[in-house]
């Protein structure tokens, strides 16, 4: 029983920088809902059922009224797709973990507790105790931060006036610093930045993400093949 | 408070994607093996869209907004994420008051 409430009481510990590091990006984005028009319980309800800042991110940006529901959900898929990797290599770990709470708990696994999960799977069994104890808290800071954002940014007005509209940009382009991996990015991002640009002018939302995108991998898929045999190597040996 | 239908509809949608992202692991677990290549297109994925949703904001609104973006990508290199929110939010403004 004491393990449980440690198992619990480790995953808050773990999980609270992130936790931390959430809270201007849920206000943020709260804002940003309210300048496209969303209501604090529309965005609430996406914060809460969808819980995927990137892709939420995504969809403001992409969002117009009324809604455009085929686009806004195949820009989350796309965006969203690393976590069919993310996933597989997390649920052999999950061995302690009923059905229902395998269930329960992925429906919450994002970026960061998936990766909190994965490195403590080198050292300890991963429990749902631990899992929740990570995932509760950090789902409910998002949803509160995001739904404070959403009534304080309505207060707020026009979000051009302090360049806020732009704010979503450099949100992006510090993220794709995240997922920086040399070479391989860098046509990715020329790729897919210059098709999805062209695509924008000529033909019009919301072509430019299925464009650049395709593109982008296509790049991917084209830089990767004159160094293939190296960088799978190399890896194991520096994580 | 207000709730629209077809926001409501949009969010439902952008859900299940979501949830079928995360639990298609269950099918997958074991089984993927995939080619060095095919991993490195995979991986690309998430950079990919994010520039191919900002691009047409970054590349084809106006000078001061590509000029922001340049220097927002500049301080990608050192800053954390919300440094490079505030370096490019301040940039676009300064950039929009001068061009």
């Amino acid at each position: 029983m004491s393990s449980l409430r440690d198992d619990a009481r480790r995953g808050l510990s773990d999980i609270w920088p992130a936790m931390l590091a959430a809270v201007p990006i849920g206000l943020l984005f709260g804002a940003l809902a309210a300048g496209k028009g969303l209501s604090p319980l529309e965005t609430m309800l996406m914060s809460t059922l969808v819980f995927a800042g990137g892709a939420q991110f995504a969809a403001i940006e992409l969002w117009a009224t009324p809604a455009p529901v085929s686009a806004l959900v195949f820009s989350t898929l796309l965006i969203n797709a690393r976590h069919v990797l993310m996933s597989a290599s997390l649920v052999p770990k999950l061995q302690g973990f009923s059905r229902m709470q395998t269930l329960v708990g992925l429906y919450y696994m994002a970026d960061e507790n998936w990766a909190l999960a994965e490195k403590r799977a080198r050292t300890h069994a991963l429990t749902p105790a631990y899992w929740f104890g990570m995932v509760v808290p950090f789902v409910a800071c998002w949803i509160a931060t995001s739904t404070l954002g959403a009534v304080v940014g309505a207060a707020l007005g026009d979000p051009r006036r302090f360049g806020a509209d732009f704010a979503f940009t450099a949100l992006f382009i510090a993220l794709v610093a995240a997922f920086w991996k040399g070479r391989v990015t860098f046509w990715t991002v020329a790729a897919a930045g210059t098709a999805s640009a062209l695509t924008y002018r000529l033909i019009g939302p919301p072509w430019h993400v299925l464009a650049g995108a395709l593109c982008g991998l296509g790049a991917a898929w084209i830089a990767a093949g004159g160094a293939t045999p190296e960088p799978s190597k190399p890896e194991p040996l520096q994580r | 408070m207000t709730l629209d239908a077809q926001t409501l509809l949009a969010i439902l949608g952008m859900a299940i994607a979501t949830y079928a992202t995360r639990i298609a692991g269950l099918a997958l677990a074991g089984r993927l093996d995939l080619s060095p290549r095919a991993q490195a297109a995979f991986d690309a994925i998430p950079p990919a869209v994010l520039i191919a949703v900002i691009a047409p904001s970054a590349l084809a609104t106006g000078w001061a907004e590509t000029a922001a973006a340049a220097l927002a990508a500049l301080a990608a290199t050192r800053l954390p994420l919300l440094g490079v929110v505030a370096v490019g939010v301040v940039a676009v403004v300064g950039f929009r008051a001068l061009i």
